[in-house]
Parts: structure tokens; C-alpha cells; sequence
């Protein structure tokens, strides 16, 4: 993979703040296509190899992907401070917003159209989570074990509607467990 | 005094923050268990309507824990469930990623990756399950989201069209 062009070391805090207040408006449903083109296309904080490895590691870590990685990119450019500013940039907007729509809401949420624009929304956004359930799936799906293990998942959480706390307790070791004993 | 219901609200969304392993959309199930089922904070349609606007409004799709603690307990409430559910992994991000550079190539880690992979899996797939039968009523509301999954997986259209149109058929009363 290519490095790409040269990467700027400083960034001050208030350019952080800006440019995660920017991402945190610009998708919808998820932001991390537009967290991407922000800093390593336009501003070139980060080249694509570091974008690559930041992802992986908010995505293997709980909590919102996308707010690990703005922990992760704050941090390595500003260390404590910029982990803090690049959080509350990207989320600062986004909250207001969906806090103003939600009041504006309840004050419509009767009428027949709107309600029915919900269901809607509702039904077209559930296929799209579980697209990306069946895209997700997709590495995993030539090794039984690991499909075992998330029928097993799907069935505790899904199914037998079992509280996440110890589904989890009990899966993730094992799980872990398997791929240690199998690790290459 | 401490509203108990926020309180309740921050302990939840403390504990999901660092249990919510492939991100927002992996709780939903466990959202819907504790709001609908076990304390009866809102229906069914709440629910999913909550579920609706967040999909609906810009921003990342943690928004989902705002709407649901601003049904509970209004605006503080919704305030206070984004802070419990985003610190608890801040400070966890935030210690890791500087251990990183150490720990990135470790059997420990790439076993810990592997393993949680399928469980991930097996959570997002339990979310779309799950809002599948909290918002769908009648075959239109299951033709829509069958439709918006094979259109996903088989062409590369913005989601937001699928939203929209979502939106349209449901304005119209067709949902």
C-alpha cells in the first residue's frame, strides 16, 4: 500500500475541533466514509496506511467506531487535549440536532403521515443493518467453528432474548478461546 | 436528589459502552430488552420510531443512545445516555492507543480480533432481527426491508436513497 503524499505534523486544536465538527454532520447512518476523505484526502493528517491501522483498532475495540477513532487521532496529534477536542467536535453537532429534531417530533409524531414516513424509514434501515450483518459474515463464512459461534450469538441475543452482560461473559472467551487454540 | 431514572439510565449506558463490541448497532438488541421489555420505559413504536430518527438525522448511528435516553427523560436525558455511553471506551481507546504499537502484532491480540469477530457478527445480525420485528407490520413493511437488503448487498446505491424512499412509501400510507 502506498504511503501517499506527505503528512502534516501540526495541527492545532481549534483545526482539529473544525474538522471533526464537519464529519460529525456529513453522513448519515454512519460518518466513516466522510472521517476518511477528511483526513487523509483533504487534509492529510493521517496517510492511508495509518488511517488503516486507526480503523482496525476502533473497530476492534468496543464503543462507536467512529468515536475511537477520533480518540485516536486527537490523541496521536494532540495528545490528551486533541483526544477530547476531536470527541466533542464530532459529536457536538450531531446531538444538538438530533435532540431538536426529536422535540419538533413530538409535537407532529401524531399525524398519520409521519408516523407512517417512520415505519418507513424503520423498515428500509433494517434491511440496510442487516446487509452489513450479511457483509460482515462474508470472511467468516468458509470456517464452521467461527459460523457456529455466531449462530450462537444470534440465538442467546436474538432469539432467547438473554442480557448482552452474559452472553458475552460466556462467548467471548470461548470464542477467543478457539481462535487462540487454532491460531496459526 | 438524583433522578433514579437517569441515574438507571447513565449505570446502562456505562456498562453497554464497553460491551457494545462492533459499535452502536450492536446494541440495539439489548437496548430494546431494557427499554420495551424489562422496565417499560416506552412501546414497541417508540422504539422504532426513536430508531427512525436517528437513522434520519446526520451523524454517527450512536445517536440511537441519545433518542432513547431523550424518550426516558427528555433532553437532559439524552445529554447524559451519549456522555455515559461514550466515556467508559474513551478512556479505553484512549489507553490502548497508546500501548498500540506493542500490543499491534501480538498472537494475544490477533486471537482476541479473531475470536470477537464472529461474535460481532452474530450481535449486528441479531440488531437487524431484532428492528425487523419491533418496526415491521404486514408484508409491505417486510417487502421494503427484504428489497433494501438485496439492493445493498447487490448494487452499490447511497443508503440514503433507500431512506428516502423508505420515507416516501410510508408518508403515503403503503408501510
Amino acid at each position: 500500500m502506498s504511503d501517499g503524499p506527505p503528512v502534516s505534523p501540526n495541527v492545532s486544536i481549534g483545526a482539529l475541533f473544525w474538522g471533526f465538527l464537519i464529519v460529525g454532520v456529513s453522513g448519515f447512518g454512519g460518518v466513516m466514509p466522510f472521517a476518511h476523505r477528511m483526513l487523509v484526502e483533504h487534509r492529510r493528517w493521517l496517510t492511508e496506511r495509518e488511517f488503516t491501522e486507526a480503523l482496525s483498532l476502533s473497530q476492534f475495540l468496543p464503543g462507536p467506531n467512529i468515536v475511537n477513532l477520533s480518540v485516536i487521532v486527537g490523541r496521536r496529534l494532540q495528545g490528551t487535549a486533541g483526544a477530547i477536542v476531536a470527541t466533542v467536535g464530532l459529536l457536538l453537532l450531531p446531538l444538538v440536532i438530533v435532540l431538536v429534531l426529536a422535540t419538533l417530533f413530538a409535537q407532529v409524531s401524531h399525524v398519520d403521515a409521519v408516523r407512517g414516513a417512520c415505519s418507513g424509514v424503520s423498515a428500509a434501515a433494517s434491511g440496510l443493518i442487516l446487509s452489513v450483518a450479511v457483509k460482515m459474515a462474508r470472511p467468516i463464512r468458509r470456517t464452521p467453528p467461527q459460523l457456529a459461534f455466531a449462530a450462537v450469538t444470534f440465538a442467546a441475543i436474538a432469539l432467547l432474548r438473554l442480557p448482552l452482560l452474559w452472553v458475552l461473559a460466556v462467548l467471548a472467551p470461548l470464542s477467543i478461546g478457539f481462535a487462540w487454540w487454532k491460531r496459526p | 436528589m438524583i433522578n433514579p431514572v437517569l441515574f438507571e439510565l447513565t449505570l446502562q449506558f456505562l456498562m453497554l459502552s464497553l460491551l457494545s463490541i462492533g459499535g452502536a448497532n450492536a446494541i440495539i438488541p439489548e437496548m430494546h430488552l431494557r427499554a420495551v421489555d424489562v422496565k417499560h420505559w416506552m412501546t414497541d413504536a417508540d422504539f422504532s420510531q426513536m430508531f427512525a430518527l436517528s437513522q434520519a438525522a446526520p451523524g454517527p448511528n450512536v445517536l440511537i443512545v441519545s433518542l432513547i435516553g431523550w424518550k426516558v427523560a427528555g433532553v437532559t436525558g439524552g445529554v447524559v445516555s451519549m456522555a455515559a455511553m461514550c466515556i467508559p471506551s474513551f478512556v479505553l481507546t484512549y489507553q490502548i492507543a497508546r500501548a498500540w504499537d506493542r500490543f499491534r502484532d501480538a498472537p494475544l491480540r490477533i486471537a482476541i480480533e479473531r475470536g470477537l469477530a464472529p461474535v460481532t457478527v452474530g450481535l449486528i445480525l441479531s440488531s437487524g432481527y431484532v428492528l425487523t420485528r419491533t418496526t415491521d407490520h404486514g408484508a409491505m413493511a417486510y417487502a421494503l426491508t427484504g428489497a433494501t437488503l438485496v439492493l445493498a448487498l447487490a448494487t452499490r446505491i447511497h443508503p440514503l436513497w433507500a431512506l428516502a424512499v423508505g420515507a416516501g412509501l410510508g408518508a403515503a400510507g403503503l408501510v
